[in-house]
């Protein structure tokens, strides 16, 4: 009965804002249902979509359409010479959301931010538990172990202590996880016991709040007109949810919807020549590859690695596998990335150096697997086709392919094996726009046998990253990952493949949405023409 | 009647018992956990896995695991979801009222064509009707339904813009939800144009679901009519000087209609699995979509409340099913 009454609120407050002239309603057809609406526990760029990005706001933000990190809640900060100390300040008058469910009574502050933070790193907080405790990227972001205390100084003072420095830190409080919810949401629920509507219906300082979700079909917002960054040009948001790619173009060509995300490859020709639709594209902040064992003979041989790397014909994996959707990779880190060093050569495609090489190396008639993911990826949307591809390429310098592919979970535990035979397709798509985040995770020492598929422990390559992630004057990080990035291409642990291209089509009336480089799909500052 | 309808009841005890274990095993099976999943490519420490293991419980003997699912089930307890962390029993109902709208839509749509379909193809063997009529039937039997909701999407959404696309009715229209069926909560809003608008989102999701029931209930009909038509009783009817309609509508159709009546209870499985594609692609928010999702979330609790549920639901469909031919032909309902 009480949603009921929620409901019919809730509806009369869009019928009154939809009989107000021109209420501008911007739909965006998505391609699956949020797990929640509390973004820490979970992973999934759909989830982040609909919660963080339009509900809540952070410390600090991702300026939109780049991964410039700038001010959020907190206004400006101090870091200490040592760099482990960091002082926030925040923001005065900032409101939350009121909704039918929740009135707050005070403005945001220091609590909230130590509430948000503490119940994901603290196993004695009650609120640890209550959505089974997986706090994903708090625990992927190594945060547990980074962050030694956060502190209320005063009500707009927050202090970070950290283990070690770490400049990759601002970013990651941009990223989702650490949105920043209502402590005094929290208790209320918490007196009422009613734990479980914090990942249900959210509260929260963001450009949007939330009005209904109707599961698997519909969520609606509208524009929170005491947003801390001024009230949006749109005054509804609704996200029709349309899991099928194909069936969104058909919806954004209805105007049924006016933005949709991830269009098949196939799909892109005619959205381009089609007059009602823009089609923006950006390089998308992702690396498909193919990791060797590095820890395996014969793939502990360098000479192996690179020779193997020649046999590739990037270009004919473009064509076929991304419909020219994509770009040749032949760094770790994608081009739109700073620090990205354009100076390296990427192996050239030559399989007669490529055999000389192997003879050079003492490998006769190998025979070898290429595991080929079994889900698509936008950097790899058919691994199955690009294991073939370079089966055949393979074949071209007396290498014989088996190619194997598991079921996505088997895949993954597979993968993670330190015995694991040949080598794995996979890709791996940036949080916060740090090289750090591709650099170390995937390549650092602390990931074997775990998110450094190739197994690759380097001393060089680990210093360096590991300095990198210490100082933060940017210049010097810079020159740290151009190095870093040397001895990669040098040492070739990985065939790098492909970055893809991100394509986002809309409505011609769509006014100044940005292709976020990050991979999610944000609607503050975007506008509707009449 | 009493009597036979508890030796039905009687023998889903051990089905439910059998589907209960069949659901739990079946998921365990398929390779992979829901904690690889969760971590995805960033990969996992082994202390970590072991944690979350730990804290949904599936660290346990798998027969401590089972005694716990199914003492919950007893009492009403079908789990919490691993992915929304809501309870399974709320999801489910959420969701099935649009699958049990579209559903029965669906059947109506066959059973209205088809049976017709089905009498006239055998009462006019051999025609040019009959011919057809079968053709057609066999090309719907094989349908690809994925191929063919995208066909119609494109031709009467697309083209014609006859059809909206996808969805249950237009976002132009918010209103709470009393039943979860469109159709009544549409007129109950008593907005004007809420149910036409819910009426035309259903067209082509009821089409695509209902095509394949649709051929097999025509080819089903037919083979039966033609059986009974061939009876001595029906030569009598004839005899007797009965119209021609009389003798199809009354005395050969109601014989003809038991094997007619399985079918359409044994299409309940094929429309739930006609249901996950057509609700994909109609973005039907119904529990096919929910149930796949599941699976490939390695959702266990929600993959093994929501088959639990399924099944508790076509179980009773099925001794609908029983009771229904018991009244038709009481020669069943006597039998011991």
């Amino acid at each position: 009965m009480k949603t009921m009454s929620r409901l019919l609120a809730a509806t009369m407050l869009v019928a009154g804002l939809a009989g107000a002239a021109h209420a501008k309603t911007f739909v965006y057809c998505s391609e699956g249902s949020p797990e929640g609406f509390d973004p820490a526990p979970y992973a999934a760029g759909t989830t982040f979509d609909a919660s963080s990005k339009p509900v809540y706001s952070r410390l600090t933000e991702f300026e939109r359409g780049t991964t410039n990190v700038i001010p959020g809640l907190a206004e400006s900060w101090d870091i200490s010479e040592d760099g482990t100390v960091y002082t926030f300040h925040l923001r005065k008058g900032v409101k939350f959301h009121t909704t039918e469910y929740f009135t707050p009574t005070r403005d945001f502050n220091a609590d909230d931010v130590i509430f948000s933070f503490q119940r994901q790193n603290d196993k004695n907080d009650p609120w640890y538990a209550y959505a089974g405790g997986t706090w994903e990227y708090w625990t992927g972001m190594d945060m547990p172990n980074l962050v030694k205390s956060i502190e209320k100084v005063d009500d707009y003072t927050v202090k970070l202590t950290l283990t070690a420095a770490n400049a990759p830190m601002l970013a990651n409080l941009a990223m989702d996880f650490a949105s920043i919810l209502s402590k005094e949401y929290a208790d209320k629920l918490a007196a009422e016991g009613k734990q479980p509507d914090l990942n249900q219906l959210p509260v929260g300082t963001g450009p949007f709040q939330f009005v209904a979700y109707e599961k698997d079909a519909v969520i609606r917002y509208q524009a929170f007109a005491d947003y801390w960054g001024g009230k949006q040009k749109i005054d509804d948001l609704v996200f029709a949810i349309t899991p099928d790619a194909s069936v969104r173009v058909q919806k954004l060509k209805a105007g049924e919807c006016q933005l949709m995300p991830y269009p098949n490859p196939a799909d892109v020709e005619t959205l381009q020549s089609d007059d009602s639709i823009q089609l923006m594209s950006q390089a998308g902040l992702n690396v498909g590859y193919l990791a060797y064992n590095t820890m395996m003979k014969p793939f502990d041989d360098v000479r192996v690695r690179k020779a193997l790397n020649m046999a590739i014909n990037k270009k004919a994996i473009i064509d076929a596998v991304f419909q020219g959707t994509g770009q040749e990779a032949k760094n770790p880190i994608p081009p739109t990335m700073w620090s990205y060093n354009d100076n390296i050569q990427d192996d050239p495609y030559d399989p007669e150096a490529a055999k000389k090489l192997l003879a050079e190396a003492g490998v006769k008639d190998l025979s070898m697997k290429v595991w080929a993911m079994p889900v698509s990826r936008p950097y790899n949307p058919n691994a199955r086709r690009m294991a073939e591809l370079i089966q055949a390429d393979y074949a071209n310098v007396g290498v014989k392919v088996e190619i194997v592919s598991y079921e996505w979970a088997e895949y993954l535990k597979r993968s993670q094996d330190k015995e694991r035979d040949g080598a794995l397709l996979m890709g791996w798509t940036g949080d916060n726009g740090d090289p750090d985040n591709f650099l170390a995770v995937l390549l650092g020492c602390s990931g074997v046998g775990g998110s450094n598929r190739a197994n690759w422990c380097n001393e060089e390559f680990n210093n360096l990253v590991t300095k990198a992630a210490a100082v933060s004057d940017i210049a010097e990080r810079t020159k740290l990952y151009e190095d870093a990035q040397v001895v990669f291409k040098k040492e070739a642990p990985w065939a790098t493949i492909a970055h893809s291209t991100t394509y986002v089509p809309m409505s011609k009336a769509v006014i100044d949405y940005k292709v976020d480089p990050l991979g999610s799909h944000r609607f503050d500052g975007v506008d509707l023409a009449e | 009647m009493f009597g036979f309808i508890l030796r039905r009841l009687g023998l889903l005890i051990p089905t439910f018992i059998g589907v209960s274990l069949v659901a739990f095993f079946f998921i365990r099976l398929l390779p992979g956990d829901p904690v690889l999943l969760l971590a995805g490519e960033r990969g996992i420490s082994p202390e970590r896995y072991a944690e979350l293991m730990h804290r949904f419980g599936f660290d346990l003997p798998l027969w401590k695991q089972f005694i716990y699912y199914f003492t919950d089930l007893l009492h009403g307890d079908f789990g919490t979801s691993i992915s929304t962390k809501k309870p399974i029993f709320t999801e489910f109902f959420t969701l099935f009222p649009a699958t049990l709208e579209l559903s029965i839509c669906a059947v109506i749509f066959a059973v209205v064509l088809g049976v017709p379909a089905g009498v006239i193809a055998a009462v006019k063997r051999n025609s040019w009707f009959d011919h057809t009529a079968m053709a057609t039937a066999l090309v719907g039997y094989s349908m690809p339904i994925f191929w063919w909701a995208l066909l119609l999407i494109i031709v009467f959404s697309g083209m014609l813009g006859w059809t909206p696309v996808s969805g249950r009715i237009s976002l132009l229209f918010f209103f709470p939800k009393v039943t979860g069926f469109m159709l009544i909560d549409s007129l109950l809003s008593g907005k004007a144009g809420a149910f036409q608008s819910a009426v035309s989102h259903l067209i082509l999701p009821t089409i695509v679901l209902g095509t394949i029931p649709l051929a097999v209930i025509a080819r089903q009909t037919r083979s039966a009519m033609l059986e009974v038509l061939g009876e001595d009783y029906i030569r009598t009817a004839k005899a007797k000087g009965l119209s021609p309609f009389r003798v199809v509508a009354v005395h050969a159709l109601r014989n003809a209609l038991i094997p007619v009546i399985t079918t359409i209870g044994l299409q309940i499985g094929v429309l739930m699995a006609g249901a996950i594609l057509t609700e994909t692609i109609f973005s039907w928010p119904g529990i096919g979509k929910w149930m796949v999702d599941s699976i490939f979330r390695r959702d266990y609790p929600a993959v093994q409340g929501g088959l639990v549920l399924i099944a508790l639901i076509v179980m009773g469909v099925n001794l609908v099913v029983d009771m229904l031919y018991g009244l038709v032909n009481p020669k069943i309902r006597h039998q011991r």
